[in-house]
C-alpha cells in the first residue's frame, strides 16, 4: 500500500471508530430525509393538475386570446398596435386598477394549431419591455424599447417562408426594422396565424419571502390588419387557447395567492367575459389573460420544484460542519494531534488524508440522503396536492451530486477552520456562520437584494446547485431563494464554496506545516 | 539510535533548549533526568519532529524523524498517556495507529497482550485509569516493534504496582537490545532501571554518565559514627589526625568524610577510642542527582522565598 493510501486507511479507521462522528453524519442524512419526506406543504392539486409541454420538453404556460386564420404555405401578416391597456389586481384587497403588466403581450403569432404547447413564433409589444420576438416558449429576443401609447403606436409584421419566420417592426408602417429571424423545425405547411393578447400573473413580493399574485388583463387595439399569401377561410376565428374552463372566474374573482399557501392548480387566466375579441373597422380589439412562456415554479407560478424536497439540507449542513471541525479540534483538545503526527510526520499528507476521508464520507452520505428525498419526496408532495415540476434526469443527477458535494466541501471548509483555530467551539461557530447562517438569512428575514448578495459571496452560494428549474428573464416571477431560485448558476455557486474551501485548506495546510504542536 | 546534537529552541524570551546534546545507546535504559523546565519534553518533541528547533539536529536511525516513512517502526514514543479520543476503544486506538504504518490488526492484539490489556481492549479508552492509559501508551509505542523507545515521564501518577510493572517492562525492552530513553524529574524513579543517565538543566546536558560512575563519584565515603559523649572529642581528634574531615551532627554523633569505614574502625581501635556504632553511608541516586543539579535547578530561590511567606 502506498504511503498516502496507508494514511487514508488510518484516518478512516480513526473516523469510523468515534461513534459521535459517524452518528453526526447519519443524523445529517436523517434530518435531510425527514425534512424531505414530511413536507408541510398542502395544496389542492390532483391528478388533473398538469402543464402542457413545449417543443423543447419543458413545461409551459400557453394561455392567450387568439384571433386566427389558417395560412397555407408562405405568407405574411401586418398589423398596427394602436393601443395597449390593462387591468392589474389589487393584491392587498379585491378589485382591479388600471395598468399594464410589464410582460403583458400583444402582437402577431404563427403557431402549429391551437393546441397548448405547440411550436410557435411571435412578435409582440409588451407592457414594459418593448418589442420582443419569442418562439417556442423559452427563447426571447429584444427589439426596440418603448411602450405603445396613442401617440406612439407600433407596427408589427410576421412573415413565414418555409421553416423560417421573420419579424419586423415599424413606428410608421413604412420604415421597417428587423427584429429577428427564427427557424421552427416542426411547423406544418398550414399554420394558424393571427393576433394574440395575453397578460401574466401579476406578482408582488412583499416583505421578504412572502408574495402575492393574481391574474392581470391586457387589452390591445389592433388596426390596419393586412395579409399576403394563401389564407382561408376568409373569416377570423377567436379562440381562448388554454380556456374556456375558466370562464366562470372573472378577473379579480379568485383571491390573491399568498406564499406558503401554494397556488397548486389555481393558476388560471382570469378572465371570463372580459377576455375575447371584438371586430372593429380594419382590425380587432383583443383582451387576454395568461402567458405564452416557460412555466415557473414558486409563489408566482405553479407548484414547486424538487428543490423543495431538499429544504432540510441546511439542517444536515449543521451536523456536517460540526463533525468536520471536530475531527480536527478533537485531536488538538486532547493532544492526540501529537500522536497522529508522530505516526504520520509529513503534515501535508496527514491533512490531505483527513480531508479525503471526511470529504468522501460526507459526499456519500449527502448523495444517499439527497437521492432518497429527490426520488421519494416529490411523490409525497404531489400526494399532498402540490404540483411538482418534473425535471430531467440530468438535472436530478446534478441536484443529488451537487447536494453531496455541497455538504462535503462545506465539511472541508469546517476542517480548515478546525486546523486554523484549533478550538472546537470557535471553529464550529465560524463554519456555521459561514455556511448555514447566510442561507437561513436569505431564506427568511433579509430583503431579496441583501439575500442575493449573501448567496453570491458567502460559501452558502453553493445552495445554487439545488435549483431545479431555470430562471427566465422574460417571465415575471419571484426568483427568490425561498422559491427555489438562487442568484448564481448552479456550478458558479458551487465554485464560490469551492474557492472558499480551497483557500481555507491551503492556508490551513500552510499554517499546519509550520506550526509546533 | 537517537542522536541529539546542539539543539536550541526559544519560546519568546524563554530559552527552552540551549545546546542540548546526547546520544541514546541500544541495550540499556537511559534516564533523561532533570527538574521541571529543564527542556526534557521539548527535546522529545523536537526528536519527534513535532517542534522545529531553532538550531541543531535530532536524528533517529540516522535520519530526521520527519523523513521516516514508517516512523513507528523506528522509534516508539509515549509523550502523554492522556492523549486519547475518549470514545474510541483501546483496540481501535491501536488499530488506526497500526493502519498508519501498514501494520495488520494481528499486531494490535500482540501488543495489547504484552501490555496486559487484552481484557479491556474493547472498552472506551476515556474510562481507563491513568495506569491503564500508560500501559496503552506503551502498547502504542511497541506497535512497530521499534529498535528505539522514548517515554516522557511514564511513572507520573502511577500506583506502586504500576511502577513496578513499568520498571520491569522497561528493563525487558532494553534487554531485547532496544535503546530506551525515559525522562523523569525524579531520579529515584529510575533506581534499578536505568543503566545510564543524561542529566539536563536549563536546556542543556549537565551530566551524561553511567549509573555506577555517578554513584561512585557522589558516594565518596561518608561514615556516621556514634560514640559516648565522653569520647567524642578524642574520636574527632584521632580521625582528623589521619586526614579525615569531621563534623558533629549532634551530641555523640560524628560524620566523617575522607576515610572509608574500615580505616575509621582501625584508627579508633588502635587509639583505644571507644565507639558505640559505625555505619557507612552509601549515596542514593537521588542525592547524587541533587548534588549535580544544585546549580542548574531553576526557580529554587523563587520557590524558597515563596515557602517563607
Amino acid at each position: 500500500m502506498s504511503g498516502f493510501a496507508r494514511v487514508v486507511h488510518a484516518e478512516w479507521t480513526k473516523f469510523r471508530t468515534v461513534r459521535g462522528w459517524t452518528a453526526g453524519m447519519l443524523a445529517a442524512a436523517a434530518v435531510i430525509v425527514v425534512f424531505g419526506l414530511f413536507p408541510g406543504m398542502r395544496g389542492t392539486c390532483d391528478d388533473s393538475c398538469s402543464l402542457p409541454v413545449g417543443p423543447e420538453g419543458g413545461e409551459v404556460t400557453d394561455v392567450f386570446t387568439f384571433v386566427h386564420r389558417p395560412l397555407a404555405g408562405d405568407g405574411s401578416v401586418t398589423v398596427r398596435v394602436a393601443s395597449m391597456t390593462g387591468q392589474l389586481p389589487e393584491l392587498t384587497g379585491t378589485g382591479q386598477r388600471p395598468g399594464t403588466a410589464p410582460w403583458a403581450k400583444a402582437g402577431l403569432i404563427v403557431k402549429d394549431g391551437t393546441k397548448q404547447g405547440s411550436t410557435y413564433a411571435a412578435v409582440m409589444v409588451t407592457g414594459a419591455h418593448g418589442v420582443r420576438l419569442q418562439h417556442d416558449y423559452v427563447h426571447d429576443r429584444a427589439g426596440k424599447p418603448g411602450a405603445v401609447t396613442a401617440s406612439a403606436p407600433r407596427w408589427l409584421r410576421l412573415t413565414r417562408a418555409g421553416d423560417v419566420v421573420t419579424a419586423l417592426e415599424s413606428t410608421d408602417g413604412t420604415a421597417w426594422t428587423g427584429v429577428g429571424t427564427v427557424r421552427l423545425d416542426g411547423l406544418p405547411a398550414t399554420a394558424e396565424v393571427g393576433l394574440f393578447v395575453t397578460s401574466p400573473m401579476y406578482v408582488e413580493g412583499h416583505g421578504t419571502a412572502g408574495a402575492a399574485g393574481a391574474p392581470s388583463l391586457a387589452t390591445a387595439g389592433f388596426d390596419h390588419l393586412t395579409t399576403t399569401g394563401s389564407w382561408a377561410p376568409a373569416t377570423w376565428t377567436t379562440e381562448r387557447v388554454g380556456g374556456p374552463a375558466d370562464e366562470d372566474r372573472p378577473l379579480g374573482g379568485p383571491p390573491p395567492t399568498a406564499a406558503g399557501e401554494e397556488p397548486g392548480g389555481d393558476r388560471a387566466p382570469a378572465a371570463g367575459q372580459e377576455t375575447g375579441a371584438e371586430q372593429t373597422g380594419d382590425g380587432f380589439t383583443v383582451s387576454g389573460s395568461g402567458d405564452i412562456a416557460p412555466a415557473v415554479a414558486g409563489a408566482a407560478g405553479l407548484g414547486t420544484t424538487i428543490s423543495q424536497t431538499l429544504v432540510g439540507t441546511f439542517a444536515g449542513l449543521v451536523f456536517v460542519v460540526v463533525v468536520g471541525a471536530m475531527t480536527m479540534t478533537g485531536e488538538y483538545r486532547r493532544g492526540l494531534i501529537r500522536t497522529s503526527l508522530a505516526a504520520v510526520p509529513h503534515r501535508g499528507t496527514a491533512l490531505a488524508a483527513k480531508a479525503t476521508v471526511l470529504g468522501a464520507f460526507t459526499f456519500a452520505v449527502g448523495v444517499v440522503a439527497a437521492a432518497v428525498v429527490v426520488t421519494v419526496g416529490p411523490g409525497i408532495i404531489r400526494g399532498n396536492g402540490v404540483y411538482v415540476h418534473p425535471v430531467s434526469p440530468a438535472t436530478e443527477l446534478r441536484i443529488v451530486a451537487g447536494t453531496g458535494a455541497l455538504l462535503a466541501v462545506a465539511a472541508l471548509l469546517a476542517l480548515a477552520f478546525g486546523v486554523l483555530l484549533r478550538r472546537g467551539t470557535a471553529a464550529v461557530t465560524l463554519a456555521i456562520v459561514a455556511t448555514v447562517v447566510p442561507y437561513l438569512l436569505a431564506m427568511t428575514v433579509l430583503p431579496v437584494s441583501a439575500g442575493a448578495w449573501l448567496l453570491r459571496v458567502t460559501p452558502a452560494a453553493a445552495f445554487a446547485v439545488q435549483q431545479a428549474t431555470p430562471q427566465y428573464a422574460q417571465v415575471e416571477g419571484l426568483y427568490t431563494p425561498a422559491n427555489g431560485f438562487f442568484p448564481l448558476e448552479p456550478w458558479a455557486g458551487f465554485a464560490v464554496l469551492l474557492a472558499w474551501a480551497g483557500a481555507g485548506l491551503a492556508f490551513a495546510a500552510y499554517r499546519f506545516r509550520r506550526r509546533d504542536v | 539510535m537517537i542522536v541529539v546534537n546542539g539543539l536550541r529552541k526559544r519560546f519568546g524570551s524563554h530559552t527552552a533548549l540551549d545546546g542540548m546534546t546526547f546520544a541514546v545507546a541500544p541495550g540499556q535504559v537511559t534516564g533523561f533526568v532533570g527538574p521541571n523546565g529543564a527542556g526534557k519534553s521539548t527535546t522529545m518533541r523536537v526528536i519527534l519532529g513535532l517542534d522545529a528547533p531553532d538550531a541543531g539536529t535530532a536524528l533517529v536511525a540516522g535520519r530526521p524523524y520527519r523523513s521516516l516513512t514508517r516512523p513507528l517502526c523506528h522509534l516508539g514514543s509515549l509523550l502523554d498517556a492522556g492523549a486519547l479520543q475518549p470514545g474510541r476503544t483501546a483496540r481501535d486506538h491501536l488499530l488506526w495507529l497500526a493502519h498508519s504504518q501498514g501494520l495488520p490488526g494481528r499486531r494490535v492484539d500482540e501488543v495489547l497482550e504484552r501490555a496486559g490489556l487484552q481484557t479491556v481492549a474493547r472498552r472506551a479508552a476515556g474510562k481507563f485509569s491513568l495506569g491503564m492509559r500508560q500501559r496503552l501508551g506503551i502498547a502504542a509505542a511497541m506497535l512497530g516493534d521499534p529498535p528505539a523507545l522514548m517515554l516522557d515521564e511514564p511513572f507520573n501518577g502511577m500506583d506502586p504496582e504500576g511502577i513496578v510493572w513499568m520498571r520491569r517492562h522497561l528493563r525487558e525492552l532494553a534487554a531485547e537490545g532496544r535503546a530506551v530513553l525515559v525522562s523523569s524529574h525524579l531520579m529515584g524513579e529510575l533506581e534499578d532501571t536505568a543503566g545510564h543517565v543524561v542529566i539536563a538543566g536549563r536546556g542543556r546536558v549537565i551530566a551524561d554518565t553511567g549509573i555506577a560512575e555517578l554513584l561512585s563519584t557522589a558516594a565518596a565515603g561518608r561514615v556516621t559514627l556514634r560514640t559516648g559523649a565522653a569520647s567524642i572529642d578524642a574520636a574527632a581528634g584521632v580521625l582528623e589526625g589521619q586526614g579525615a574531615s569531621v563534623t558533629r551532627t549532634d551530641t555523640g554523633t560524628l560524620t566523617v568524610t575522607g576515610l572509608p569505614a574500615e580505616t575509621v574502625v582501625q584508627v579508633l581501635t588502635s587509639h583505644g577510642v571507644p565507639f558505640a556504632e559505625i555505619s557507612s553511608h552509601r549515596a542514593t541516586l537521588e542525592e547524587a542527582y541533587l548534588e549535580l543539579t544544585r546549580d542548574a535547578v531553576e526557580f529554587r530561590a523563587v520557590t524558597g522565598s515563596q515557602g517563607a511567606r
